[in-house]
């Protein structure tokens, strides 16, 4: 039996929603700021859609707006990753927070 | 795609899911956040390694990254702690405003290729450009009211009940059209609308409330992407926003109920009416204002202090000074607790950032529900740089914005000192009958210097 695209997405998505919640169910309200900011920085995961569909246009206009979407997408991303590791590094005890803080990704 | 990749992108959405339930433990919180981060590496380095696609562009692809990059790392390394939710907020619309933008360009293509495609991937397409740009023009108002470019209190203007739902049935038809007969200015004006919607549905909200909107609009965000991965038929974009958008529905609801709200109230509630009750402004009415000498005597002669830390404390950097003073207090013998309401601050969460900023120790934060019978018991409470997080106008008056969030019950206390700049209203905007309290003290000044003479004059018994 071979399973209709759209029911394989429409699968994927209701078992995600799902995943979404059990996994932050148990969340402290100490730890809501750092949630949000880590969730913020996953759905920069757009970029990686803004690089495909600018890297397949031959429009000029399209590969601006394109190229906007990527500048955009990344700093969700990448900002979003090192706003929340700055954050966390405050929960870290036993040493004082140091300056010289590593970047994140990229 | 070939099959690697597809397993590459499988790899990540697991990482993705391990990262959520990391952030979600204070132990794995960090790791958490790194795996996210290498995961969403990875991804985006797949189109580069994927040699069919003959990616196009390359030089001018990764120069874009790069700017973008920079631009965030700054951002992100300059932000204070307590800019920290605006910065969120910013992040979040300009997420929300590429995945708009890559709808677009995705109808385009298809435009181009003749208009043929599935109707529920055109719906999927119009979903993503009306909530991404709802997303950013929502955050952006978001931004403006935290960073105080403009009013924090809520914006109405006549014709506003009547505005917002026309904007918003207006894109919904504009996207059942889109659906129909897909042509490129149809997509352009429910991005239009999109961005109108979002205007409108943020500028009606108190300053309060904002934390819980940047939850929200996160949320809204999170399935604009996975709608987005539907129409690139990307997995990975499917699985990861719809992650974020379960999640992130899931933590608004959380804070809602924290603050006793209905997050419909929330976003429509001053669009009823009613609850401009604030004034903005100072009341002349007496109070009974005390020196850093007599707050001091009243501090180290208590039994009991329960500190109440708002944003003020953060923002006059008055964190480390406060802990000195509670560790001189406790060497007293004084039992002191930090009483932390779970939207002290801007977010919630947010005060036990800044305070562990300042390196209070984690047990000498207590939460609202666990600390709120033992303020009847207590002597004194020190309230510092709060405000509406003790209004008892929340309980007490129907027509006041806050009504119905609960508060810590500082006003049980048998003595209460309210360290303040001025006697203008907190966030919400409202006046805070406690101050006019005849058991309570005020001691006026900026947080840090009147925390410095009160750490010396207690220093000094």
């Amino acid at each position: 039996m071979i399973l209709d695209t759209g029911v394989v997405w429409l699968t994927i998505f209701v078992l995600g929603v799902f995943v979404g919640i059990e996994v932050i169910s148990k969340v402290s309200s100490t730890l809501h700021t750092p949630l949000m900011s880590g969730a913020n920085a996953i759905h920069g995961i757009i970029l990686l859609g803004a690089i495909l569909v600018t890297g397949t246009t031959d429009n000029n206009l399209a590969l601006i707006v394109g190229l906007i979407a990527i500048v955009l997408a990344s700093v969700n991303m990448v900002g979003g990753f090192v706003v929340t590791d700055r954050m966390l590094q405050m929960f870290v005890r036993k040493r004082p927070a140091t300056k010289d803080e590593k970047d994140g990704p990229a | 795609m070939p099959t690697w990749i597809q397993l590459v992108f499988l790899a990540c959405g697991v990482c993705f899911i391990l990262a959520l339930k990391g952030l979600s433990g204070p132990k794995t919180a960090r790791n958490g956040n790194l795996l996210g981060a290498a995961a969403a590496v990875v991804a985006c380095l797949m189109p580069f390694f994927w040699t069919d696609l003959h990616l196009k562009h390359v030089p001018l692809i990764i120069a874009a990254i790069v700017v973008g990059t920079i631009g965030g790392v700054y951002g992100a390394q300059k932000v204070q702690m307590t800019q920290m939710p605006q910065m969120v907020a910013l992040f979040n619309g300009v997420g929300g405003g590429a995945a708009s933008l890559v709808a677009l360009l995705e109808l385009h293509d298809v435009v181009e290729a003749g208009g043929d495609a599935p109707w529920f991937n055109l719906a999927a397409t119009a979903f993503t450009i009306a909530v991404g740009a709802v997303s950013f023009a929502g955050s952006v108002v978001t931004f403006a009211k935290l960073q105080d470019l403009m009013t924090s209190r809520p914006v109405v203007f006549p014709g506003l009940q009547y505005v917002f739902p026309i904007a918003a049935v207006a894109a919904l038809v504009m996207g059942i059209r889109l659906v129909i007969a897909p042509h490129m200015w149809i997509g352009i004006i429910i991005g239009l609308l999109g961005l109108l919607v979002g205007l409108l549905l943020v500028l009606p909200v108190g300053g309060a409330d904002v934390p819980i909107v940047i939850s929200m609009l996160n949320a809204f965000t999170g399935l604009t992407v996975a709608a987005g991965g539907y129409v690139l038929s990307n997995v990975l974009l499917l699985i990861a926003g719809t992650l974020v958008g379960a999640s992130g529905t899931f933590l608004t609801l959380l804070m809602a109920r924290a603050m006793g709200r209905s997050v419909a109230n929330i976003l429509f509630g001053a669009l009823k009416g009613g609850s401009t009750l604030g004034s903005g402004e100072a009341s002349d009415r007496p109070v009974k204002s005390v020196t850093p000498e007599d707050a001091a005597i009243m501090l180290a002669y208590a039994d009991r202090v329960i500190i109440v830390p708002g944003y003020g404390l953060a923002v006059a950097q008055a964190q480390h000074t406060l802990r000195e003073l509670v560790d001189v207090l406790d060497a007293r013998g004084i039992q002191v607790d930090y009483a932390i309401h779970p939207v002290a601050g801007r977010m919630p969460g947010h005060m036990n950032v800044l305070l562990a900023e300042a390196q209070v120790p984690y047990e000498q934060l207590r939460e609202m529900d666990d600390i709120n019978g033992d303020f009847k018991d207590t002597d004194v409470a020190l309230v510092v740089g709060a405000n509406d997080v003790v209004n008892p106008a929340a309980g007490t008056t129907p027509s006041a914005p806050i009504y119905g969030m609960p508060i810590l019950n500082a006003d049980q206390a048998r003595q209460v000192i309210f360290m303040k700049r001025s006697m203008r209203p907190g966030f919400a905007g409202i006046e805070n009958e406690l101050l006019f309290d005849e058991r309570t003290s005020l001691l006026f000044g900026d947080a840090k210097d009147s925390m410095g003479k009160l750490l010396n004059a207690v220093k000094a018994l």
